[in-house]
């Protein structure tokens, strides 16, 4: 028996309460989750999050402790991996060594007694749709590491499976490599419109590549959002800290929505008026919402600052900063290559800054 | 009641059970089966010898009395004490040996490597009386080099000394030269960028690394000494060991009892030296790094002179073993008759019948390589991946260790009073072929399983997870891909099970028929009866069988890897 499936919204995937447990150790805790028909989502998370542990459950490679799996309306809880359907990619590529290229990718057409014509085909479909035509009569030995990776996914979609997963499939490339693929991988999702979901630990790919990106920490869904979302408005310290830089000030609240950091008080985001008086808060900023000298006095936000180290990073610095009166506090800010050298920007000098209310957020 | 809306259906938030596919059903049905046999071909066996060391002939439990008796036996304490210091005296010497021709073969720049290596492991085709029965001939009453001994007899200790240092000596290299090859080569850069000198640079970096090679090699030193039944068989002469003390009560005296008391004896040690080895593997793990970079020699010309004459030294006096026993074969009569003949062969051998037991080693060997090689690597791959059946797995991995602490004599000692009782349905295997490889192959089970693991976890533990789902059966993945991408591990093994079948005899000795006697036992019996011209015959047929097994299993891979394995070759340039 199992509960009713049938939903009203667009959802391909649907997890509730899955829950696994390594002896004493909790490695998923409670997850629900849903995740669209045709779209492409990450679980983003430091390793040992249980990122990787809920792929293989959703799998069944894994079976989870409690909780339910709905696939296309099929609860699939219970199955063995053998009766799932969904096609899989992972970071080793997996591809067996001994075959060729050919029969590698018609490794699952084969089982399926279909036709040799209908099979050769079809390989040549995929072939040409992960962009190496040519490869068929090759061994895995004899191609680069990202070539291997396209051929791991022309073999994982060979059946065309209702679900794709992908488990870190671009970290054992080289950093080129790694985000041409995973335009590649993108385009093709989108194309082919088939249901993903990609566990990746670079914050950056999960942006980059997801419809809607899941971060996860010890077992739990910290949040769950669109990449947007995700940057802008971290539901957690922790998203906020993992994904993307964020400088942390300790503030006290001193009532009526004004925090003091150090020596200095500062105006707070909207809707932290409410906050009592007396409150041990943090606030995180981004580095690159800092604003500096003239776009800085527009805005009541303001304070002194003096340049304590200049990191060159290529496109961009990272200024540290030292703010006039919170000096214990630094505070790292993003400027284009262009201003520093406007500004002629070098240790000791001194500057205007305006931390943007709007954009500061008060995170627990 | 129609009015009153049902409360929904709720589940207890029970532990989810997943349906099992009927595959996973047979690969833990397999694995049961694996596990059926080693307890019936390992286990039981083993347990009925610790029942009989505590009964009394009539089969009335008495305790430990017969262990109170043995220790009383002024004969039995001293062959105890005997087979311990000679093992300790074979470990002393052996062990320097092998590590000075390991160190030879990896730090120095001595020309002919290979060929020493390949001298190095001559001993591994003979049968252990091979050795004795060549140093009967340079050392013995009419001996070569007689003088030599200053008056004592070879018929002893000495004999029984030299020969296992002879027999042992690949083993313990093999063991000692894997670790010294683990070197990082970063680490002695590092060292010379300091200006270490050579000697300083052995002690804190060689020496540290390879310590627990020298101890692994120790042990399997020791142990194989101690659990050696064919060298003070045939050199022995009236010096008692406990190998003999076994063979004496059970063939001799009938007394299975004491047998069974005195195996228990025997078995000690050897668990005690397996412990120590299994504690010290333990401790390794920590030791290796990935990213070590493999040690480059340096020309020296004064150590590598001494390496090279070391080298020259050991491999002479291997050769001179294995050339006086083919010798020996080949000449009409020791030593009054030198002249080229065949008599040994065609008279001693072929008219006699006593031929027959070649061809019966023959017929065993290619069962036990045949059947070893499916039942073990089979077992592996259910063992490395498949799921399911925790228990089991432990179950057998236990299992696949105990036969390395197990000494031959006390395995087919077991053989007799588990398959040797009248109740045992499986008492019709008794005296036949089958009985005497199933032996055989959970005597050499440990090393077999260890080669098919390494070679199982070389491979992407994905393979099984991406044929589920592709709805490949894993049987199919297995004979597609892991067979084939392990057959060089594969060919090993069989290899290793062929060429032991040939010498072993510890074993066997208990449980060979009229119909079934082997090549090996025929040696015993005609050294026995004083033929030792047929003796060596017998032997160097053997030397020459496992040799060409040798030359066929490196034909065979080299012809894989050129043909079949063509995806081996390394990526060609994009």
């Amino acid at each position: 028996m199992s509960s009713p499936v049938v939903s009203s919204d667009n959802s391909y995937l649907r997890l509730s309460g899955i829950t696994k447990r390594f002896g004493k150790f909790t490695a998923l805790s409670d997850i629900a989750l849903a995740v669209e028909r045709g779209r492409l989502m990450t679980f983003l998370g430091p390793s040992g999050c249980g990122k990787t542990t809920l792929l293989r459950i959703i799998a069944g490679l894994e079976t989870q402790d409690e909780g339910t799996i709905v696939q296309g309306g099929r609860d699939v809880s219970r199955l063995p991996a053998m009766h799932r359907d969904y096609g899989i990619v992972f970071q080793s590529y997996a591809l067996f060594p001994n075959l060729t290229i050919f029969a590698n990718v018609a490794y699952g057409l084969v089982n399926r007694r279909k036709g040799y014509e209908e099979i050769r085909r079809r390989v040549a479909e995929l072939l040409k749709l992960v962009g190496l035509p040519d490869a068929g009569p090759k061994y895995p030995g004899q191609l680069s590491g990202g070539q291997q990776q396209r051929i791991a996914l022309a073999r994982a979609l060979a059946t065309s499976p209702g679900l794709l997963l992908l488990d870190e499939p671009l970290s054992a490339l080289d950093a080129l490599e790694r985000v041409r693929l995973r335009g590649e991988i993108r385009a093709l999702q989108q194309r082919l419109g088939v249901t993903t979901i990609m566990v990746t630990h670079d914050q950056e790919e999960a942006l980059s590549m997801a419809d809607k990106v899941v971060v996860m920490n010890q077992g739990r869904i910290e949040q769950v959002g669109t990449p947007q979302q995700i940057y802008r408005d971290p539901a957690s310290a922790f998203v906020a800290d993992f994904v993307g830089k964020v400088n942390v000030l300790s503030a006290v609240a001193e009532g009526s929505g004004r925090f003091r950091v150090s020596n200095l008080v500062f105006d707070g985001a909207a809707g932290s008026a409410a906050i009592a008086p007396g409150t041990r808060v943090k606030l995180y900023l981004r580095p690159e919402d800092v604003l500096i000298n003239g776009a800085a006095g527009s805005q009541p936000n303001t304070a002194s600052a003096k340049v304590t180290k200049v990191e060159f990073l290529g496109a961009f610095c990272l200024v540290t900063l030292a703010l006039v009166g919170a000096e214990d506090q630094p505070l790292v800010v993003n400027l284009s290559r262009h201003s520093t050298d406007e500004m002629n920007l070098a240790v000791g000098a001194l500057l205007q800054v305006g931390l943007p209310a709007d954009c500061m957020r008060l995170l627990g | 009641m129609s009015t009153v809306a049902a409360p929904a259906p709720s589940f207890p938030r029970g532990r989810v059970k997943p349906v099992a596919h009927w595959h996973d059903r047979l690969a833990q049905g397999l694995l049961l089966l694996s596990c059926a046999l080693l307890a019936i071909f390992l286990l039981a066996p083993l347990a009925m010898i610790l029942v009989k060391s505590t009964e009394d002939k009539s089969g009335a439990f008495v305790g430990l009395q017969l262990f109170r008796e043995y220790l009383q036996n002024p004969a039995l304490r001293d062959s105890a004490f005997n087979t311990f210091w000679v093992a300790l005296t074979v470990t002393a010497i052996t062990v320097p040996l092998a590590f000075t021709f390991a160190y030879a073969l990896t730090r120095s720049c001595m020309p002919a490597k290979g060929a020493f290596r390949l001298v190095a492991l001559t001993p591994i085709l003979s049968p252990s009386m091979l050795a004795a029965i060549s140093f009967i001939q340079w050392f013995g009453n009419q001996g070569a080099l007689k003088s030599w001994l200053f008056g004592n007899t070879v018929y002893g200790p000495i004999g029984i000394i030299i020969s296992a240092v002879y027999a042992i000596f690949p083993h313990a290299l093999m063991i000692v030269l894997t670790s010294l090859l683990l070197a990082d080569g970063r680490l002695y850069e590092a060292a010379e960028s300091l200006g270490t000198p050579r000697l300083r640079k052995f002690f804190t970096i060689t020496l540290p690394a390879a310590r627990y090679g020298i101890i692994s090699a120790a042990m399997v030193t020791f142990s194989y000494t101690v659990s050696d039944f064919g060298i003070p068989k045939v050199i022995g002469g009236n010096f008692s060991v406990l190998a003999i003390d076994i063979f004496k009560q059970v063939i001799g005296q009938q007394n299975f009892n004491r047998g069974a008391v005195v195996s228990l004896v025997l078995l000690l040690p050897v668990v005690i030296a397996f412990l120590v080895d299994w504690w010290m593997q333990g401790r390794q793990q920590s030791q290796f790094s990935a990213r070590a970079v493999p040690y480059v020699p340096k020309p020296s010309r004064g150590f590598d002179t001494t390496m090279l004459a070391f080298c020259i030294v050991v491999c002479t006096f291997l050769l001179a073993v294995l050339g006086m026993a083919v010798y020996t074969s080949f000449i009409k009569l020791w030593p009054y008759n030198l002249s080229f003949s065949l008599r040994h062969y065609v008279f001693g051998l072929v008219d006699g019948g006593v031929i027959d037991s070649y061809f019966n080693s023959l017929k065993m060997a290619f069962i036990t390589a045949a059947l070893g090689t499916t039942l073990i690597f089979g077992t592996a791959y259910l063992l490395e991946k498949t799921r399911g059946a925790p228990l089991a797995r432990a179950f057998i991995r236990l299992l696949a260790t105990i036969p390395m602490a197990v000494p031959g004599m006390v395995l087919g000692l077991g053989y007799i009073f588990f398959f040797n009782h009248p109740d045992n349905p499986l008492h019709v295997l008794y005296g036949g072929m089958l009985i005497l490889a199933a032996s055989t192959i959970v005597h050499y089970y440990t090393s077999s399983h260890l080669t098919a693991v390494t070679a199982l976890k070389a491979l992407d533990n994905e393979f099984e997870a991406v044929s589920a789902s592709l709805k490949v059966p894993f049987y199919k993945t297995f004979f597609r891909v892991t067979v084939p991408v392990c057959l060089p591990a594969i060919l090993d093994i069989a290899r290793y099970l062929f060429i032991n079948a040939m010498v072993t005899i510890s074993a066997v000795v208990f449980l060979y028929s009229p119909d079934t006697k082997l090549a090996s036992i025929a040696i015993i019996n005609l050294d026995e009866a004083g033929e030792i011209g047929p003796a060596a015959a017998m032997s160097t047929l053997i030397v020459a069988t496992s040799a060409t097994i040798c030359l066929i299993y490196a034909a065979a891979t080299r012809w894989l890897i050129g043909r079949t394995q063509a995806w081996r070759k390394p990526a060609t340039p994009a």
